[in-house]
């Protein structure tokens, strides 16, 4: 990747330094998401999980990959979405935190998009706190909008 | 700091390990000159390596630490006491110069040697006077610098120190650790035949010489990852073999055997690499006890044996400072002064023994010594002096028990402190980093015999043997260390889980055993219910009858659970935490596997309940429970220790307990009163009790105290003792007749209430029967009318009127005790049943002066109550008292953070109206 913008974010660079960067995009309750592609260690399907009882409620689980106990975090309930149902299937964006691998159960997962040349605004005054702390931003693509995740925000303190 | 210093350092320190060590052996022994040859060599390459680093001052020391040595080697110079304290000296002075070193990267210069210097030269020069090798004796005079020394030294068994030393000391500096590719043994051997050089050496053959060639050093870091890798390997592994054993005749069955093979090689290699003898550990306790033999003019043999048993490095660093500390107490207090052993008909010198050995995954070391044993006596006195435990309560204890005191907090026998212990700070330490790490120590002492401490702890942190088991839908690791034994209950077998007062309780053989239902601690749902449906194609352990753990809805389904639990198939896992044994229900046991113990997330960290999750043979991952965290939900009361637990402390164990006094009045049935409220039990010479106005009273501590019957219809004896029951506040007190006292009892506080009879508060059931509780306030006020007015006033002031409390307690006799008490303290209540109810008196907007809540509630604790209101809303500077009946110092320290404004225990009301008034009061002046 050429880092030939300025970073006018002083924010961790491994994350969104504005615009340059490639996003994994992901899909939760029909709102696209993305995640800065760095911040991504795997991309898993349908992860048998093992509950934990007595686990904060977005804590969906733990699981197994490759030799190393990875903990699921149900991004739903993060944004405070409703669950999803029961049997619908959903994949798993592992992403390194303070190094502690974590998965990011979302919906979908779609494709590995630069977004450097599209729009990019802060967030809007109305998004819902929740929200506000999570998303560093609005992308604005081609017919839809892409929040861009902060993965450190949304495991910082679940 | 470059990587030739640091290297530097760490085989410099190591050098000086062995050398505190062989200087010990050399002592006892000066004709042994493979020992002094190996001392010099030693002491040669540090200086060697000095020279070649340009460390002046440290070169300065250790030359003339050499002179001394070579002297002694060549029989110019004979080996006194002194002199080695000399030498010893000297290899404390280098190892302060290394630190500086090590923390500033540089030679310090501050500080000057010539001193010590100076009586090295003048060692070694007294040699140099009387060549025929007579004893000099000018040497003791010059050294002044060490007034302390004795002319004995502690004889220690030479043998088993050598031992110890030729084991290869090599403690590994913080981060590393040494793979010993030949045996460590060999190599020492093979060095000390090294005829040490005359010229000074650089510091490459001195690095040769100190440290083996056939060692290297990895980084821990490398040799954890090296262990992930191999575990999952293993996993790998297991799955293939899994895919194969359905196939019967495969091509892959030959190699993938092979690989197998190569497999548990490869991770048993590995796991070597991780463990070192335990001897590393014990390598400086010889200087220590020699030091301490010294300082206390006793004579002590330390006996080592089975220093070569291996533990995993982890382990090794967590016992070092464990076990140096009670081989020192052991020495220190253990033993007696040389006079007192041969008063008592024993030898002179006393033997602390230190023992090693495997026992079944486990490790056991024994430190023992046959001094004088513990003081039952003084420890009972220091007991009740410390308000551990009442005097009645320590009488009624036996020896053991009493010992087992030794190991709470702050406590010491010492009748003096000495520099070395006594302080009492210790032994409370070591339990707990002994438990820490999943071992446990028990305490075995005969007076006048000696005491033994034994210690038994997991060969490795890394890999645990552990039983899983299922409830509901989940899998669970338990440690095995802490699993006692399985017990099947049901309605087929001998054992049925019991109900006391909605706690379950096991009867196992002659004891009560409290029982957690692991499904109720951790709210596992009882739908799509796999293991506990038992329809599943689930290896069952003891094949029995199968029962449904049908799911039930509704606000009771715990308790609806629990009672279909009773009469179910269910297992008990009996486990054991210190010296508490509960048993935990579950639904199914597994097998045991080892497992590799991996820890939990940061997300994770705050249940109390895992200790870390694991990866099974079959791939998928399960939590490992902590049986240190189930064990603290249940609270436990007083150390309890073996076969010796009553029923009565059994019962404190399930749940929320408080203490009940029970006896008897007027009839057979018994009552019981809060312990709490009871100032003391008294027995009164019956033939003193007087009459005055219609009003029994007798004359009690100067003064006339009320008495009154617990019925009318109660008999009062006319003579021998009675037994009364008194109640104070403040200076003022009165008696409740009563016919006989039967017990204290620790109940859970569900009182079914009734308020028909006012002198009852309700009943309640103790020990299987049903007993009234009394409410003691009726009769305080009717010996005094004005009882609970007064002492209220003085206490409250004015400024309690109409001051609005709302009362949080789930404990109906709590919240029926309470409230009348604050009302009649001029305050106005409100009272919940639970956190939600009173939330929802927020969200309605109603203000309250203060909020009294208990801790211990469902469905949320006191903490989350607490935090909920700290976090907004109208309550949110509120103050806030926490009532609970435990008050444990981590509890105190929680219920601070969270922003509680106190922490009172239940029973304490004084206290309670005390606090409330100061904390109204501030923040009135505040307002």
């Amino acid at each position: 990747m050429t880092m030939t913008a300025v970073a006018t974010d002083s924010r961790d660079s491994n994350h969104l330094t504005v615009p340059k960067n490639d996003y994994l995009t992901m899909v939760v309750h029909d709102q696209m998401f993305g995640v800065p592609v760095l911040a991504v260690q795997d991309v898993l399907g349908q992860q048998s999980l093992t509950r934990v009882p007595m686990a904060p409620s977005s804590v969906a689980g733990v699981l197994n990959l490759r030799g190393h106990v990875i903990t699921a975090i149900d991004v739903r309930d993060r944004l405070k979405l409703p669950p999803r149902s029961k049997n619908s299937p959903f994949m798993s964006v592992v992403v390194d935190h303070d190094g502690e691998l974590y998965s990011l159960n979302v919906d979908s997962v779609g494709d590995v998009l630069d977004l450097s040349s599209y729009g990019f605004e802060d967030n809007p005054a109305t998004l819902a706190p929740q929200w506000r702390s999570f998303s560093r931003g609005i992308f604005w693509l081609d017919g839809q909008l892409l929040v861009a995740l902060d993965v450190s925000e949304l495991l910082g303190n679940s | 700091m470059d990587d030739l210093l640091s290297e530097f350092l760490t085989e410099t320190n190591e050098s000086l390990e062995i050398l505190d060590t062989e200087l010990v052996v050399f002592e006892q022994d000066p004709s042994d000159l493979n020992v002094l040859g190996n001392i010099f060599r030693l002491m040669h390459t540090i200086k060697g390596t000095c020279g070649f680093l340009g460390l002046p001052r440290l070169e300065s020391v250790a030359h003339a630490g050499e002179n001394v040595l070579g002297n002694f080697r060549e029989g110019k110079v004979s080996v006194t006491p002194d002199a080695v304290t000399s030498i010893l000296n000297c290899i404390d002075r280098i190892r302060e110069l290394l630190q500086g070193l090590e923390e500033t990267g540089q030679e310090s210069d501050q500080g000057d040697d010539s001193a010590l210097v100076d009586q090295l030269n003048k060692i070694a020069g007294g040699g140099q006077i009387t060549e025929d090798n007579a004893p000099v004796s000018e040497g003791d005079e010059d050294v002044s610098a060490k007034p302390s020394n004795n002319e004995f030294g502690a004889p220690v068994s030479a043998d088993l120190l050598a031992e110890v030393a030729a084991a290869d000391a090599a403690t590994a500096e913080e981060a590393e650790v040494e793979i010993k590719v030949e045996d460590a043994v060999e190599n020492s051997t093979a060095v000390v035949t090294l005829e040490p050089k005359d010229k000074p050496v650089s510091a490459k053959s001195g690095k040769e010489a100190s440290i083996s060639n056939s060692s290297i050093r990895v980084t821990v870091d490398v040799l954890e990852n090296l262990m992930t890798l191999v575990s999952e390997l293993v996993l790998t592994r297991n799955q293939l073999l899994q895919m194969v054993r359905g196939v019967d005749e495969s091509e892959f069955s030959v190699p993938l055997q092979r690989l197998s093979h190569i497999t548990s090689d490869l991770q048993e290699g590995v796991m070597k690499t991780r463990m070192q003898p335990i001897g590393n550990a014990w390598s400086k306790l010889p200087r220590i006890v020699r030091d301490l033999a010294v300082e206390t003019e006793k004579k002590i043999d330390l006996d080592m044996s089975g220093q070569e048993t291996e533990l995993d490095r982890q382990v090794l660093e967590l016992i070092k400072d464990p076990l140096t500390h009670m081989v020192r107490n052991s020495a220190d207090h253990g033993l007696e002064q040389p006079a007192d052993r041969v008063a008592a008909g024993k030898p002179e010198t006393g033997v602390v023994s230190l023992k090693a050995y495997h026992e079944g995954g486990h490790i056991i070391i024994n430190i023992s010594d046959d001094g004088r044993g513990l003081n039952t006596d003084l420890i009972r006195e220091k007991v009740v002096d410390r308000e551990l435990a009442t005097r009645a309560e320590v009488a009624a204890m036996d020896d053991r028990e009493v010992q087992q005191f030794i190991f709470k907090a702050g406590f010491s026998t010492a009748a003096a402190v000495t520099s070395v212990s006594g302080r009492g700070v210790g032994m409370d330490v070591v339990r707990t980093n002994i438990e820490s790490i999943g071992g446990t120590v028990e305490l075995n002492s005969v007076s006048g015999k000696g005491s033994t401490f034994t210690i038994k702890i997991p060969l490795t942190l890394a890999i645990v043997s552990a039983l899983v088991v299922a409830c509901g839908n989940e899998r669970f690791a338990i440690p095995q260390i802490n699993v006692q034994e399985l017990v099947r209950s049901g309605t087929n077998s001998e054992h049925t889980i019991e109900m006391i007062n909605d706690s379950p309780v096991l009867r196992l053989r002659d004891r009560l055993l409290p029982l957690i239902s692991l499904r109720e601690l951790l709210h596992i749902s009882p739908e799509d219910d796999v293991y506990g449906g038992g329809k599943q194609n689930v290896v069952d352990l003891v094949p029995g009858p199968e029962h449904g753990g049908e799911a039930k809805d509704g606000r009771n389904a715990a308790e609806q659970e629990l009672a279909a639990a009773a009469l179910a198939e269910d297992f008990i896992v009996v486990a054991q935490v210190g010296s508490n044994t509960f048993g935990i229900i579950v639904d199914k046991v597994f097998d045991t596997e080892e497992i590799v113990v991996k820890p939990v997330a940061p997300i994770l960290r705050d249940i109390p309940f895992y200790s870390g999750n694991t990866i099974l043979g079959d791939g998928s991952v399960i939590m490992i429970l902590d049986p240190n965290g189930v064990s603290a939900s249940i609270g436990k009361g007083v150390a309890t220790k073996d076969a010796a637990i009553s029923e009565d402390q059994v019962i404190a164990d399930t749940g929320e307990s408080s203490a009940f006094l029970v006896f008897r009045a007027g009839n057979e049935q018994p009552m019981a009163v809060p312990l709490g409220l009871i100032a003391r039990l008294e027995e009164f010479d019956a033939s003193q009790i007087e009459t005055a106005d219609d009003q029994r009273v007798i004359q009690y501590r100067g003064k006339l105290m009320p008495l009154a019957t617990v019925r009318n219809t109660q008999e009062i004896k006319v003579s021998g003792n009675q037994p009364v029951i008194v109640f104070s506040d403040g200076d003022r007190s009165m008696g409740l007749i009563v016919d006989e006292i039967i017990d204290i009892v620790e109940d859970t506080l569900d009182t079914q209430l009734q308020t028909d009879t006012p002198n009852l508060l309700g009943s309640s059931v103790f020990d299987g029967k049903a007993s009234d509780v009394i409410d003691v306030s009726h009769y305080l006020t009717r010996a005094f009318s004005d009882w609970f007015e007064r002492p209220e006033k003085r206490l409250i002031g004015n400024s309690s009127v109409g001051k609005r409390i709302l009362l949080v307690d789930d404990s109906q006799f709590f919240r029926e005790l309470l409230a009348p008490f604050l009302t009649v303290g001029g305050y106005k209540v409100t009272t919940a049943v639970d956190a939600v109810e009173a939330l929802k008196l927020r969200d309605k907007g109603i203000e309250f002066d203060a909020i009294i809540s208990d801790i211990e509630m469902p469905h949320m604790s006191g903490f989350e109550f607490g935090e909920a209101i700290r976090e907004g809303g109208i309550w949110k500077d509120t103050p806030i008292l926490a009532l609970s009946s435990t008050l444990d110092d981590m509890h105190v320290k929680r219920s601070r953070e969270i922003g509680f404004n106190d922490y009172i225990a239940k029973t304490d009301r004084t206290n309670l109206l005390q606090a409330l008034t100061q904390i109204l009061n501030r923040y009135e002046d505040a307002a």
